[in-house]
């Protein structure tokens, strides 16, 4: 069934990145550092680029509202057509999509998708200037609500509801900081305890410093080509993406979203029968025709450590309520039924949000071609990311080899 | 600072006085209730409403799920002292059929409620600025815990 293929898939032709870290440079030297590596990998010319994608940051600038024109200047105009994409946290996704979707119209046999991003310190704090009739503005000044504050909610829920617990937060961070040791692109390369994370300062109970992802400067890029070219480049079996999953939430969206201060009414009309995080992944199954259980790892958008776990549920990895199961015994971590987040995940990696549904993407295909090495998940066929970007994102990407 | 200078920290949200209670928008058409306030075109999917009417929201609810900013908020929160106290917050779902995010009322933390826990609306002293106090929702839970569970 994976090994099958339609026509609607494309070829990942080339991955790379920039490591992510606080490098204090432009973000268009990350972004295009990523590019080359991944025309490197890809053994495509730039000049054979029909089609660039940039996806969009926030924080730096025009240079970064334009970043796909911007990395197609960096890396000298080749005439290639040009995409700009935004969608928060989903921007890759978003950006690959486009991508996808071009070639798939035949309008381009070879596109190139790059996300970078120089982020602030601390606590992404919103825009300057009193906006009232901004709820990302409203939200600080009425409630003082932050982003780890939306966390702690889920977090809190899955511990009043399953019987979760602190540790198995922290689990998660040990997990993930394990996974991420080896990984050359990873920000932070370091064995982490229990104890450490239930030392660090609580920032938003029941979530301490070690159980939320840092910011962080980043770049990825993926080259994605037709099956044909692929195949016209002697590639007969590239890994492929089989569904992007771009779904947008069903009203009403009842689950309290970030930033918002709440939720769609029930009053008329009744919730779907699935929440907008399970309608991610749903979608990319559907559109893929592979199922959960075909799935042999996942790179999912874990902010907090207890969001990997509400993601694990969210892609129908398992029941709802029990991630912690999977945690406790073992099945999430590699060499395990399902591993999550071998990459070692936003735990070692830090958001930068334009790349960062990328670098999933990236860490999947090196998964799924035997390259991860010190973290490689054992005869890996199939994986899947997941990810949501603010005001209603979704982003998940499933790739076969 | 005087019981006449409190106003609220934003106009139009919610009343005051005894019974206070947060204001929302209520289609005229298809009768969905949106908070905050949103006049314009309904938002339900099936729905070509236009015109809404004002409600008020029930002033009980129950809690969704909780937590606190043990660090200070950064800008545009006000801090309402010096040195920074930390507070409480709920996400409160209402017989509406929506979640509501608050603070919890002054006293209150998360070891004071609990998921399904039920809480009623009050208004608070949010913070102080040069024109007297600026007043806020908040929920204030209806039963303490150890009360709560015995039932
Ligand atoms: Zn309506």
């Amino acid at each position: 069934m994976t090994g099958s293929s339609n026509d609607r898939d494309v070829a990942v032709l080339g991955v790379g990145m920039h490591p992510w870290g606080k490098w204090g440079k432009h973000f268009v030297s990350y972004g295009v550092h990523a590019a080359r590596a991944a025309l490197r990998d890809s053994g495509v010319a730039w000049e054979d680029v029909d089609f660039i994608v940039g996806g969009e940051t926030v924080r730096n600038g025009y240079g970064g509202y334009v970043a796909g024109a911007t990395f197609a200047q960096a890396l000298g105009w080749n005439g290639a057509r040009v995409a700009t994409s935004y969608a928060a946290c989903a921007t890759g996704a978003q950006a690959l999509d486009a991508a996808r979707a071009r070639i798939l119209a035949g309008l381009c046999e070879v596109a190139l998708v790059v996300g970078a991003d120089t982020t602030p310190k601390g606590f992404l704090a919103p825009n300057a200037g009193e906006r009232w009739d901004d709820p990302d503005w409203l939200r600080f000044r009425l409630l003082g609500m932050t982003n780890p504050g939306y966390f702690a909610l889920y977090a809190r829920r899955r511990m009043d509801l399953y019987g979760a617990t602190q540790e198995d937060f922290a689990s998660v961070k040990v997990k993930n900081a394990r996974h991420g040791l080896g990984n050359p692109n990873a920000r932070y390369r370091k064995e982490v305890t229990v104890q450490d994370v239930m030392d660090s300062a609580v920032v938003s109970d029941p979530l301490h410093l070690l159980d939320i992802c840092a910011t962080s400067d980043g770049a990825a890029a993926v080259v994605l080509t037709s099956m044909d070219y692929a195949k016209r480049h002697g590639l007969t079996s590239p890994v492929r993406v089989r569904a992007v999953s771009t779904v947008t939430p069903t009203f009403p969206q009842t689950v309290i979203d970030m930033p918002l201060l709440s939720t769609d009414p029930a009053t008329a009309v009744a919730p779907a029968e699935l929440t907008f995080k399970q309608s991610i992944g749903a979608a990319a199954y559907e559109e893929a025709g592979i199922g959960p259980e075909d799935v042999s790892l996942a790179e999912v958008y874990d902010l907090s450590t207890a969001l990997e776990l509400d993601w694990m549920e969210d892609l129908a990895l398992c029941q709802q309520g029990e991630a912690e199961h999977l945690l406790r015994a073992g099945d999430t971590t590699i060499g395990g039924r399902i591993p999550v987040n071998p990459s070692g995940g936003l735990a070692c990696f830090g958001e930068a949000v334009p790349a960062q549904a990328l670098a999933q993407v990236c860490e999947v295909t090196w998964q799924l071609r035997g390259q991860a090495q010190g973290r490689q998940v054992e005869n890996a066929r199939v994986g899947i990311t997941a990810n949501q970007g603010l005001f209603g994102h979704g982003s998940s990407v499933l790739l076969s080899r | 600072m005087s019981e006449a200078a409190a106003r609220p920290a934003i106009e139009g949200w919610f009343t005051t006085g005894p019974e206070p209670a947060l204001l929302a928008s209520r289609c005229t058409t298809c009768g969905s209730v949106f908070f905050p306030r949103y006049e314009g075109f309904c938002r339900n999917p099936g729905c070509d409403g236009e015109e809404f009417d004002v409600t008020e929201l029930s002033r009980r609810g129950t809690v969704w799920s909780y937590t606190d900013a043990q660090y200070q908020p950064p800008p545009p929160y006000v801090p309402a002292s010096d040195p920074y106290v930390p507070f409480a917050l709920a996400a409160v779902e209402l017989p509406e059929g929506f979640v509501v995010l608050g603070q919890l009322a002054s006293g209150y933390g998360v070891a004071d409620v609990r998921v399904g826990t039920e809480v009623e609306l009050v208004v608070e002293t949010l913070h102080t600025d040069e024109t007297g106090d600026r007043t806020i929702w908040r929920w204030k839970p209806v039963t303490e815990l150890g009360e709560e569970a015995d039932q």
